[in-house]
């Protein structure tokens, strides 16, 4: 035992009158320049691109095989000839179109399934068994048969893109429903809340987190998908989308622009992401609270 | 004027709990809460219910609520038998999470006097606006919830039951979960805020100290399952602390009878 421990007798009382808070005004610890940038997520994800981007030059360079793997540089060199001719511009636009509507409606079926599961028994089992049996299952897989179907067009590739979307919306939406507290249930109904009111005002932003959680996974296995049918076929006759253009361009051997086309792909992916569902998750379940 | 303790012309008590048994099933058991519980509460009321744990005190105020039927008896309010929960028995729950995290303090105050298209929005929003000053929350009408500490959560809990200017307000341990300070704080600030306006509350307590501070009127229920034990005037806010301490002393030894007889002491 050391000294410091002993505690020393007759200690004198300590008492004092706390200074009013206006007195000092705001005490504020600066941040270094540096910490303020580091800070920032966007920044270190944009040092992070950098170095990955320049790995790629550098890797290629010492490869120095365009057609088995291209510069970073002639990717972009093609991506920004693509753009210029406008023709990646149509094809991002004729995809984006195709996706919305089949999100779109893979989002309303997941509505009204998740409706019935929630205010029936029998409801809840049929969504239980269908997401066990149809979520395994590729949607790519059911390409084939939505040709045969639907013919060679947008139709097929919306039903699989309906598909994809469908079942990992509708079991989100389901698991969040079932996780919301009992006691906002309860205040739900004590304000006389009941059926559809009860869930679009109570239900559905009590369990958003869920809700987005399955939007988000719903979308990339939409994009996926599109992309994937798209490299099978074209949306219709004339023009095509990403996928078609990464085809077409394989063809042709034109490598870089294969690479400026998977590009595209990544960095619809990186906006839709990064600016629309962090917006949406900042404007919602961030400013509530429900998630940090 | 707007008063909560409308009677609407009823004869009689406000609330009226006859011979109500109470049941609910778990996994494996049926338990029965309450057995043949009966009590009348008037206008004005700060009446209580009091009991140790198990004695079916939050599943009778549940039953009030609406939120399960008795298997035996009725609950009437205002002479009508009880079925369904409504905003004419506006809750203030134990747990904090009973504010809807997605509205500001002033939207969660205004929400039920909103739905069903009671008010227009003007009109809920000064009202809210009156409630929320009540309780002392006016810098705060447009924080989330999540900012706010437990006991102003509490309060806005409160705010948004009184501004429904309900029949009679329920409270299931509204400050149970708070510090020691904090509840001593908001018990003083119940009893003031009745002072204003005379509501008539239902309170839930397990704590006999709370009981008697708070009601007016109290019901001691026993254990496994809540029988009523008696029912007893609790003290005018002017009693001297030996008196609390005599009736505190008297309402333990009702309660805990049982157990003396029977211990070693």
């Amino acid at each position: 035992m050391t000294d410091s421990a002993i505690v020393p007798s007759g200690r004198p009382e300590i008492l004092r009158e706390p200074i009013a808070a206006e007195a000092f005004g705001i005490v504020q610890k600066p941040l270094s320049t540096w910490e303020r940038i580091t800070n920032v997520g966007a920044v270190r994800k944009l040092v992070l691109l950098v170095l990955l981007a320049a790995a790629w030059q550098i890797y290629a360079s010492h490869l120095n095989n365009p057609l088995l793997f291209p510069t970073f540089g002639s990717t972009i060199h093609a991506f920004v000839r693509g753009f210029a001719s406008g023709e990646l511009v149509t094809k991002s636009l004729t995809s984006l179109s195709v996706l919305v509507k089949g999100y779109a409606a893979g989002i309303a079926c997941a509505a009204v399934l998740t409706m019935v599961a929630i205010t029936t028994r029998i409801g809840t089992d049929l969504l239980e068994l269908l997401t066990s049996m149809f979520n395994p299952l590729p949607a790519i897989a059911l390409l084939p048969l939505a040709l045969i179907w639907f013919g060679l067009g947008e139709g097929s590739i919306i039903f699989v893109i309906i598909h994809s979307v469908l079942w990992a919306v509708a079991l989100n939406t389901h698991s969040g429903f079932l996780s919301v507290s009992n006691t906002l249930r309860m205040v739900g109904r004590n304000y006389g809340l009941r059926g559809l009111p009860y869930v679009v005002r109570i239900l559905i932003p009590a369990a958003f987190p869920s809700i987005l959680t399955g939007l988000k996974i719903g979308w990339a296995f939409a994009w996926r998908t599109l992309i994937a049918a798209e490299l099978v076929f074209g949306v219709s006759q004339g023009s095509g989308g990403l996928g078609w253009y990464i085809y077409e361009n394989k063809n042709e051997l034109e490598i870089p622009a294969v690479f400026a086309g998977l590009f595209t792909v990544i960095v619809i992916g990186l906006i839709i992401e990064n600016v629309i569902f962090r917006t949406l998750e900042a404007r919602t379940v961030r400013k509530w609270g429900m998630q940090n | 004027m707007g008063s909560p303790m409308r009677n609407d012309g009823h004869a009689g008590p406000l609330l009226e709990v006859r011979g109500v048994t109470l049941q609910y099933k778990t996994k494996n058991h049926l338990v029965t809460a309450t057995y043949r519980v009966g009590f009348d509460i008037y206008n004005s009321d700060r009446f209580v219910l009091l009991g140790p744990s198990g004695c079916g005190k939050s599943t009778l105020l549940k039953a009030v609520g609406g939120y399960m039927q008795p298997v035996e008896g009725e609950i009437r309010l205002k002479g009508q038998v009880v079925r369904r929960p409504g905003p004419d028995r506006m809750m203030v729950f134990q747990e904090f999470d009973q504010l809807l995290p997605w509205r500001t303090v002033k939207e969660n105050v205004m929400f039920p006097l909103r739905t069903g298209g009671r008010l227009s929005r003007k009109a809920a929003q000064a009202k809210a606006m009156e409630y929320i000053a009540k309780v002392n929350l006016t810098k705060f009408a447009d924080s989330y919830p999540h900012t706010l500490s437990g006991g102003m959560k509490q309060r806005v809990a409160i705010a948004r039951g009184m501004a429904m200017e309900p029949a009679i307000l329920l409270m299931d341990e509204p400050f149970a979960a708070l510090d020691a300070l904090t509840r001593r704080k908001m018990q003083d600030e119940l009893l003031s805020l009745w002072e204003g306006t005379r509501f008539t509350v239902l309170f839930v307590t397990h704590s006999i100290p709370e009981a008697i501070k708070i009601g007016s009127r109290i019901l001691l229920l026993s254990p496994h399952p809540g029988q009523v034990k008696a029912e007893i005037d609790s003290l005018s806010a002017g009693a001297d602390g030996s008196m609390v301490t005599a009736l505190e002393k008297r309402i333990h030894s009702m309660l805990f009878a049982d157990t003396i007889e029977g211990g070693t002491e």
